[in-house]
């Protein structure tokens, strides 16, 4: 396991590396970050130049990607373009508030998910299975924007009809939040119908995954052998085949990892809340280089730990893998 | 077991096994004859049902399919014909009648918004938007999936390392993100220049589909045979493993086209999308988003349609996987 393990990890060195490279090589493809100042009549020729000069925007490229490098670690990926403010801490600020959004959201979603699937594989062909399968199809087939603008005119609507605000729909905070556990409380409370419907969509797309893998396991013969000597079906289907069947519904949640930054994009976008997904907005409609790439980093990070993850769970619950 | 009058291969003039001298009793060989008969006619029958055929049938008797494509075909000649079927233009502003609810009255199905634009026209446009953008990406992906993946599947070995680590790369990738890179930094605008964008990310699944069924059919006895009779690799791939394939690439097609027409809704929701005044139903629904409380049709109905496009799309991949999988013949 440990040799497994180690392996992965060194896999993913150059991975981050090669994505560090098409990060920077595609966004100084896209041309010169200063061409939009050069439209405003206020900013002169000098100005220009003073931050070409400072950025070394005239250097050719490795050069300029080495600069970019080396301000990863040491600089926390530097300055924005136009003002000395240093990236990191609004990243680092936004990342934490996504992480709150999507882990509880990805997690209340996969046991969902894992139940709706065992269920609807054990009772195959129910109306309990032909209703999570109409469900799923309405979860792939909805926009998320569109599904949480809905849960925000409920929400209004019934303010205005019974009085009672039941959910924030905006914001991460109430204005005074408190302290401790009341600010706690408080952060939940907010989140509610961010993570509902930020959750729905996976619950929709990894129950398809855990009905279909539980249905396999469910017919294989050591299920049978299982059923023949006796076990009771509970043991049967919690631990012979659920377990079982997890194992490629876990990878599937891993990897689509990439899927919950889309979802976390739209939903902070809807639900004006201060993340990861709001902030890549803001910067990309400034067409600052620097924050994006910085953004697309981290991003590219977190997949690849997450890939990891995946590869480590997969390696630990079926044991054939480690040997390839 | 009897024969009740039913011509028989011998009257047809056929010949079959029964047809050479009877080597046993006379008896026997009726009974044999008979036997003989009733197979052969019955299995003349069900061969004659070809592939097509079959698939035809039953996807014509999977109803939530037929009817999904009966709604499609009609949005989609409603939305060809926007410029005819429209009652109003979609910049046709009409103060006067600003923020009406759907009424018969006018011809404004779907209200009014705040400019007093009739709301069924700007859907109608925003519909023809989506489509033409999501014909685009599936027919473009689906060119470039299918050849990434035969290439891939035929060629093997460091060809197919390559793409498929290719694909692997643009599959973990957060979509969303890489697209609004691409409309931010490289320009959004026409709808051509969007499906451009979007088909760049979605050629990814099928390339590995149409690569998992070239690997098999690579070793089948008819692409050798091609070889052998001196076929070249193209002629192999496109004219011989190419057909053998076209049940997967349809399925992923209707895949395509459902996502396609979804994310580019987000994309014009995040401001990122088809330039105005183009309408878009993305961008309808994100520009109905402050009045959203008190003129519910604002982002219901371009919303609306949006789903049931989408949906509908979905149930007729789903006919169609289940009337090409061969697994599922019984009838």
């Amino acid at each position: 396991m440990l040799t497994y393990a180690l392996r992965r990890f060194l896999i993913s060195i150059p991975i981050i590396i090669l994505a560090t490279f098409l990060i920077f090589g595609a966004i100084s493809l896209s041309g010169d970050p200063l061409q939009d100042l050069r439209q405003q009549p206020n900013i002169t020729a000098e100005q220009i130049d003073r931050v070409r000069e400072l950025r070394g925007l005239d250097e050719p490229f490795p050069v300029q990607y080495w600069r970019w490098i080396q301000q990863i670690p040491t600089s926390g990926f530097g300055e924005y373009l136009l003002s000395p403010r240093p990236i990191w801490p609004d990243l680092q600020r936004v990342l934490l508030n996504t992480l709150q959004l999507v882990l509880p959201a990805e997690i209340i979603a996969f046991i969902i998910a894992v139940a709706l699937g065992v269920v609807s594989a054990k009772r195959q062909y129910s109306v309990f299975d032909y209703t999570t399968t109409t469900l799923s199809f309405f979860g792939y087939s909805m926009p998320a924007f569109w599904f949480a603008l809905l849960l925000q005119v409920a929400v209004v609507q019934i303010f205005f009809i019974t009085g009672v605000r039941i959910f924030p729909i905006a914001n991460l905070s109430s204005a005074n939040p408190g302290t401790g556990l009341a600010f706690f409380l408080d952060r939940v409370h907010h989140l509610i119908l961010p993570i509902a419907s930020l959750a729905i969509f996976s619950v929709a797309s990894y129950s398809r995954y855990m009905r279909a893998s539980m249905l396999e396991v469910i017919h294989s013969d050591y299920v049978r052998t299982a059923r023949a000597k006796g076990v009771s079906e509970r043991r049967i289907t919690i631990k012979h085949s659920m377990r079982n069947a997890l194992i490629p519904t876990i990878t599937v949640a891993a990897l689509s990892f990439g899927n919950v930054v889309s979802g976390a994009i739209v939903i902070e976008t809807v639900f004006g809340l201060d993340g990861m997904g709001r902030y890549f907005i803001a910067q990309l409609g400034r067409r600052d280089p620097y924050p994006i790439m910085a953004w697309l980093f981290v991003i590219a990070v977190v997949i690849v730990v997450f890939n990891l993850l995946a590869d480590l769970i997969y390696g630990y619950l079926d044991p054939r893998i480690r040997y390839d | 077991m009897t024969d009740q009058g039913r011509p028989t291969r011998r009257e047809h003039g056929l010949q079959t096994p029964a047809d050479f001298p009877p080597t046993h009793a006379s008896d026997v060989h009726d009974e044999r004859e008979v036997l003989l008969d009733d197979d052969y006619s019955d299995g003349a029958q069900i061969e004659a049902r070809s592939q097509w055929q079959l698939f035809r049938r039953k996807f014509l008797r999977h109803k939530l399919a037929m009817g999904s494509l009966v709604f499609l075909v009609i949005i989609g000649i409603g939305a060809f014909f926007a410029e005819q079927l429209a009652p109003y233009g979609y910049e046709e502003i009409d103060v006067l009648r600003a923020n009406t609810a759907p009424t018969f009255e006018g011809l404004h199905f779907f209200g009014t918004d705040q400019l007093g634009r009739d709301y069924f026209s700007r859907v109608l446009y925003g519909t023809r938007t989506s489509l033409q953008v999501a014909v685009v990406v599936a027919l473009l992906s689906t060119a470039i999936g299918t050849a990434v993946g035969a290439a891939a599947g035929f060629y093997r070995g460091w060809v197919d390392s390559v793409l498929m680590r290719l694909t692997d790369l643009v599959l973990i990738l957060p979509g969303l993100a890489v697209l609004l890179v691409a409309a931010a930094l490289f320009g959004q605008g026409s709808p051509l220049r969007i499906a451009l964008i979007l088909a760049l990310l979605f050629w990814v699944s099928l390339a590995r589909v149409v690569r998992g069924v070239f690997l098999s059919l690579r070793e089948m006895e008819y692409v050798q045979a091609a070889r052998a009779s001196g076929a070249s690799d193209l002629r192999i791939m496109f004219r011989h493993m190419l057909p053998n394939t076209i049940g997967p690439i349809i399925v992923n097609l209707t895949l395509v086209l459902a996502s396609a027409i979804l994310v580019e809704a987000t994309l014009a929701f995040l401001g990122f999308g088809v330039n105005p005044p183009i309408p878009a139903l993305g961008r309808l629904i994100s520009d109905g988003r402050s009045s959203m409380q008190s003129m519910w049709w604002l982002i219901i109905m371009p919303g609306v349609t949006l789903v049931s496009i989408a949906l509908a799309i979905n149930f007729v991949g789903d006919g169609l996987r289940d009337g090409l999988d061969p697994t599922q013949q019984e009838t």
